[in-house]
């Protein structure tokens, strides 16, 4: 079979087809159905047929006509499906603004805030993503039947409180889109850590948001900085799979097409003059992916930014972040002052820092007090590799 | 359109300060009012404290009647409003607005069955 399978199909246009059902058909459940049906019919077809012209379309049209096939049938023994006008009821109110793609308003469903964050986190990748719910039970170490229930109670309360599938005016867009960053961000993030197939899935919705809100620099913003992180992932862990933190590791590894993506990004965004966090964290990155080798980097600059990321959104975490350039720039002594009135005892990040900054002291013995606790507090075994090999380096011979 | 019940949790306790509740029923009371000019307000009221609840209960085929809350807590149902609106969104931002002049958490809960009305 030339041309696209199935199964990249599938992974194109999943999230467009269940969108534009759920338009349709103002049910969820009926939309998942029938766009998997579609599929199922595809998969039988298409390898004797070929793939038709134009795979989206065929599949929202097989689907659309399953799911009328379906209602009809059903319409008069189940009166769940009297329900099925829900969300495009005729006194809804009116779209403001101009018509969007559709998967704006699904991605604003599933990121709703009256919903709980992993529920937000679940339904995002079920319906936008195409996961199984298999898939997100493992890359969130839940149980499969956990985030069944999870995804089952998001869409009950979706379909029960009256959940619209609109995107929101723009008075409350700043808030709402905060909402649906955050949410790509923590899927980005538990990628990192652990099952990479969540970082792909984060910048693809990344570049998504960015295709269709061009003009929102906090999503360009957000999709550099994926893209930055995203392009050091090869030189990120070590051949046993230890983390290798950014100093030492081989640039040479660096993806270079990412990085340079997420540079132009950066610049992009930041001409806008409307700053915000993920564009902050993505210029430091890019001062990072900038810099030949770990002693040429721009430390004075990430100083600023962190400065100034610390005016848009003060917390603890970004402090000691800023403590780490401040180390680079003014020394480990008044960086470890830093640190020490943080207060982020539980915090195994603030452990590893504190350790290098006390190593660089000559404080050894306190340097390795210091590794000993991230260790106890890490949960990722790449990082604790990491973090024994250094405290074994470190430790004065017995 | 759908109904949805806007429930103030108010702490048990002492009520606040004659001037601070007469403050707060000023806000609550333009509130109400925006609600009936724009068509959302169904019902409203403030309750009388737990003490003066009356729970019955059935119990093999008769009612028992107790003095009493159903069940004691840190908060209860200081009052209600009964709204209709499109969806929650709109819901929410009723109950945006019912917070800040209460001063409260608000409960937004929907119905079971969508307004007849529509």
């Amino acid at each position: 079979m030339s041309g696209p399978d199935v199964e990249t199909v599938f992974r194109a246009e999943y999230g467009r087809a269940v969108a534009v059902l759920v338009r349709l058909l103002g049910d969820i459940d009926l939309a998942e159905e029938a766009v998997q049906d579609a599929f199922t019919t595809a998969l039988e077809r298409w390898p004797r047929t070929g793939v038709p012209p134009s795979p989206a379309g065929w599949i929202i049209t097989t689907a659309r006509n399953r799911a009328i096939d379906r209602l009809r049938r059903e319409a008069t023994r189940d009166g769940r499906h009297a329900q099925a006008a829900l969300l495009h009821a005729p006194d809804a109110p009116p779209e403001e603004g101009p018509v969007r793609d559709e998967r704006l308003r699904l991605i604003f469903t599933c990121c709703h805030p009256a919903l709980a964050v992993p529920a937000r986190v679940a339904l995002t990748l079920r319906l936008l993503g195409g996961l199984t719910t298999a898939q997100i039970a493992r890359a969130f170490l839940v149980p499969e039947p956990t985030m069944a229930q999870r995804l089952v109670r998001a869409k009950a309360k979706i379909r029960d409180a009256g959940i619209p599938y609109r995107v929101p005016r723009d008075a409350d867009l700043p808030d709402r889109l905060g909402t649906v960053l955050a949410v790509v961000y923590l899927i980005f993030n538990q990628g990192f850590e652990g099952e990479s197939g969540l970082c792909e899935e984060a910048v693809r919705l990344g570049r998504l948001l960015a295709e269709l809100m061009p003009d929102e620099p906090e999503v360009t913003g957000l999709l550099a900085l994926m893209l930055l992180v995203e392009s050091r992932r090869a030189a990120r862990r070590d051949e046993h799979g230890a983390l290798v933190p950014l100093p030492e590791q081989d640039r040479r590894s660096w993806d270079r097409s990412l990085i340079a993506e997420g540079q132009t990004l950066v610049r992009r965004c930041l001409r806008r003059g409307r700053p915000g966090a993920y564009q902050i964290q993505a210029a430091i990155q890019a001062v990072h992916s900038d810099a030949p080798s770990p002693a040429r980097t721009d430390w004075w600059q990430i100083l600023r930014l962190y400065d100034q990321l610390l005016a848009v959104a003060p917390s603890p975490v970004v402090a000691l972040n800023r403590a780490v350039a401040v180390a680079e720039t003014e020394g480990p002594a008044p960086a470890l002052a830093l640190v020490d009135s943080l207060g982020l005892d539980g915090y195994r990040v603030l452990h590893a820092v504190r350790a290098d900054l006390l190593r660089r002291l000559g404080r050894t013995d306190e340097a390795v007090r210091a590794y000993e606790r991230a260790v106890e507090l890490s949960e990722s075994p790449a990082e604790r590799a990491y973090l024994t090999r250094r405290c074994r380096d470190i430790a004065p011979a017995p | 359109m759908k109904y949805y019940l806007l429930n103030v949790m108010q702490p048990v306790g002492e009520p606040p300060a004659p001037e601070v509740l007469a403050e707060i029923e000023k806000n609550v009371d333009a509130v109400d009012r925006d609600m009936r000019e724009a068509g959302a307000w169904v019902f409203a009221g403030g309750l009388h404290g737990p003490d003066s609840s009356t729970v019955l209960r059935p119990r093999d085929g008769d009612v028992l009647v107790t003095d009493g809350p159903y069940a004691e807590g840190k908060e209860m149902l200081g009052g209600i409003s009964l709204i209709k609106a499109p969806d929650l969104d709109a819901a929410l931002e009723w109950g945006r607005r019912l917070a800040l002049a209460t001063t409260l958490p608000i409960e937004v809960r929907p119905f079971v069955d969508e307004a007849g009305d529509r």
